[in-house]
């Protein structure tokens, strides 16, 4: 029999039961609205610090690693255990030949931060900065925004020229605002350098010292003039496309460990952090935190189904009679059923879709409140644009629809199986 | 019209079986109004109810215009019951939230009729009956007369050929029952087959042929003096 979806009759029906039962149908509604409002917000709580977090690692190289020296764990060819050792230029310049899946090689020194004064001077200005020593392949792992000038350059490095790069902060304290700073000279640790750039750096990720807060100079520079020698601190490195950096990582300690008669099973001795692995955590991290989310969303959802089932099992319940007398009338069973299961989707789907929107627009406004605030100078805030995606909005409305027709099969079976003439009989 | 040969009916009620229909013959030729009269317990409802293929029935046979009527699937059975039988109810059974001329055309809108259409022709039989200013009318808003010609209006509108009427005018007074009775004998007179329950005698004497029910069988029947119509 064809049914008419456009029939104002069909439609008059569901209103009709529906308005009989005002406090529970709305109260049922309430079910499903907060199930998909909490499954909204959850996911965009869940997002925005997704969000947060990769944007903390914005650009960040994260085919990368890093790799220092620690005191040894293992005695080895004579050498006692705990053995102060250090990584030497020779042994950069042994990785750059014999390594050639690097892609970027850029070792770095830590120069010295004097914590009881002020170590860099300008005028009647200063500050107490840390200083780094590296090499312009640092900027391919972890970038920078030049706000002013340039990074460090090759000729910087053969030249060993007297040139600083400062963060953002240093610049603050040092210069006046709108001051430019490019080719004026500060003093750090008593010698005096050549500003040739201020940066913002792209990503929150710091080793030793807040980036914003630091003085970057060339490495040949500060070796030479604070007199490390060939020492270096630490040295990071990527590896070529397509090679996963967890390959290479091995094989470079490996060649550490060799050329400097540190144990092969010393597990203390090379220090190292792969940005790979970690990235890979957290990833883990974000997909647990979704899946955690669909599980509390789609059960608190669920709930709201279930009542949804009830519902409508006692309005087909209180409607046997009216059942009877169109069934008498020549209602088919397809017809009564079609009726009962759309008046659940009806109500599963509008409830539901309240709760879709008004969740939409919470996030909204939380992701107004968060911009406020980054733009207040709260750098710190690790959430970010919590939003659901136009793909999950539509997931969410397609459960909506199947569990509602799945909610109203129940009491719509119960509603045929009955034989015409009892249902006609129930007063 | 109808044929009804050796019919049994009974209900198994837990461990208690309830034999209502003992076998019954029964021949009601088309353009006929016949009623069928018994005592509570006589198993005219049961009949009644197999009549309007709203139950089956165990052992026999019945047929309706030709048609076996025998383990039907319910839509097959929706279907003939919109197709070929009207219902009259002693409670009207009208649906209380749509109107009167929406009550009306409910069998139309089953078999499928848009709803301009249908409720065109709903209106011209709530114009039969004559209650055309009341087609906007919830049943609520309307008398025990008016509603059983609504729910009249409400049998004819699929054209079928038999009208079942169960106690018709068992909620109605004398002077409306006897309105009532005349519409249905006019609808009579317009060829259709009538069957009407009641266990009023003043009701079955209006009838053509007045069958009695007793006990699960026929017991005989009568057939009144043509009455002349109040």
């Amino acid at each position: 029999m064809y049914i008419s979806f456009f029939d104002p009759d069909f439609w008059q029906e569901i209103w009709s039961s529906l308005k009989k039962n005002k406090i529970r149908t709305f109260l049922t509604a309430f079910g499903v609205f907060w199930g998909i409002f909490m499954l909204v917000i959850m996911a965009g709580a869940g997002k925005a610090l997704n969000n947060g977090v990769s944007e903390g690692f914005k650009n960040f190289a994260s085919n990368s690693a890093f790799i220092w020296a620690n005191k040894t764990g293992e005695p080895y060819k004579g050498f006692k255990r705990g053995r102060i050792w250090n990584i030497r230029n020779s042994d950069i310049a042994y990785l750059r030949d014999n390594v050639p899946e690097i892609e970027y090689l850029a070792p770095r020194l830590q120069g010295w931060r004097e914590s009881k004064g002020d170590n860099v001077v300008r005028g009647i200005r200063s500050g107490s900065f840390a200083i780094n020593g590296d090499y312009p392949e640092y900027r391919k792992i972890d970038p920078f925004t030049m706000v002013y000038g340039r990074f460090i350059n090759e000729i910087d490095i053969i030249n060993r020229r007297k040139v600083c790069i400062i963060g953002e902060r240093v610049y603050d304290v040092l210069f006046q605002p709108k001051e430019n700073p490019i080719g004026k000279v500060i003093r750090v640790n008593g010698v005096y350098f050549t500003v040739v750039g201020v940066f913002i750096p792209d990503t929150k990720i710091n080793f030793g010292s807040d980036k914003k807060e630091t003085i970057f100079m060339p490495f040949t520079t500060l070796q030479q003039t604070f007199n490390y020698g060939d020492v270096v601190h630490f040295f990071s490195f990527t590896a070529k496309n397509g090679i996963p950096v967890s390959d290479i990582e091995p094989k470079v300690i490996k060649m550490l460990k060799e050329r400097n008669s540190i144990a092969p099973n010393d597990s203390e001795g090379v220090g190292h952090v792969n940005v790979e692995a970690q990235f890979k955590q957290m990833s883990y991290l974000f997909i647990g935190i979704a899946v955690l989310t669909w599980i509390v969303g789609l059960g608190t959802l669920l709930a709201g189904v279930i009542g949804v089932s009830n519902i409508m099992l006692i309005i087909v319940k209180e409607r046997t009679h009216e059942i009877g007398i169109q069934r008498a009338l020549g209602a088919t069973p397809r017809k009564i059923i079609t009726q009962i299961i759309t008046e659940s989707v009806f109500l599963t789907t509008l409830s539901g879709y309240l709760g879709l929107l008004l969740g939409i627009l919470v996030l909204q406004g939380a992701g107004k409140v968060i911009e406020m605030s980054k733009e207040a100078g709260n750098s710190d805030m690790i959430l970010s644009d919590p939003s659901i995606s136009l793909s999950t909005g539509i997931i969410a409305l397609i459960i909506l629809i199947v569990f509602g027709a799945i909610a109203g099969m129940l009491p719509a079976s119960r509603a045929v199986r009955m034989k015409a003439i009892d249902a006609l009989r129930d007063e | 019209m109808v044929d009804i040969n050796e019919l049994h009916k009974s209900y198994i009620n837990g461990k208690n079986k309830l034999h209502v229909l003992k076998g019954v013959n029964l021949h009601i030729e088309a353009g006929e109004m016949v009623s069928i009269m018994g005592s509570s317990g006589s198993g005219k409802s049961t009949l009644l109810n197999i009549l309007g293929i709203l139950d089956n029935y165990d052992k026999g046979t019945y047929s309706l215009g030709g048609k076996l009527i025998q383990n039907m699937s319910e839509t097959k059975a929706a279907r003939y019951r919109n197709e070929m039988i009207g219902f009259v109810f002693q409670s009207f059974n009208l649906i209380s939230f749509k109107t009167a001329l929406e009550n009306v055309a409910l069998p139309l809108y089953y078999k499928g009729m848009g709803r301009k259409k249908r409720n065109l022709v709903a209106m011209s039989y709530l114009e039969k009956v004559g209650l055309e200013p009341w087609a906007n009318h919830l049943p609520s808003e309307m008398s025990g007369g008016q509603k059983q010609r609504v729910a009249i209006a409400r049998a004819l509108i699929a054209n079928p050929q038999l009208i079942l009427a169960d106690e018709p005018t068992g909620a109605l007074d004398t002077h409306t029952s006897y309105e009532v009775m005349n519409l249905l004998r006019e609808i009579n007179e317009a060829g259709k087959t009538l069957i009407i329950v009641t266990h009023e005698h003043d009701i079955s004497q209006m009838t053509d042929r007045i069958i009695r029910l007793r006990d699960g069988v026929i017991e005989r029947e009568e057939f009144p003096v043509k009455a002349a119509t109040v």
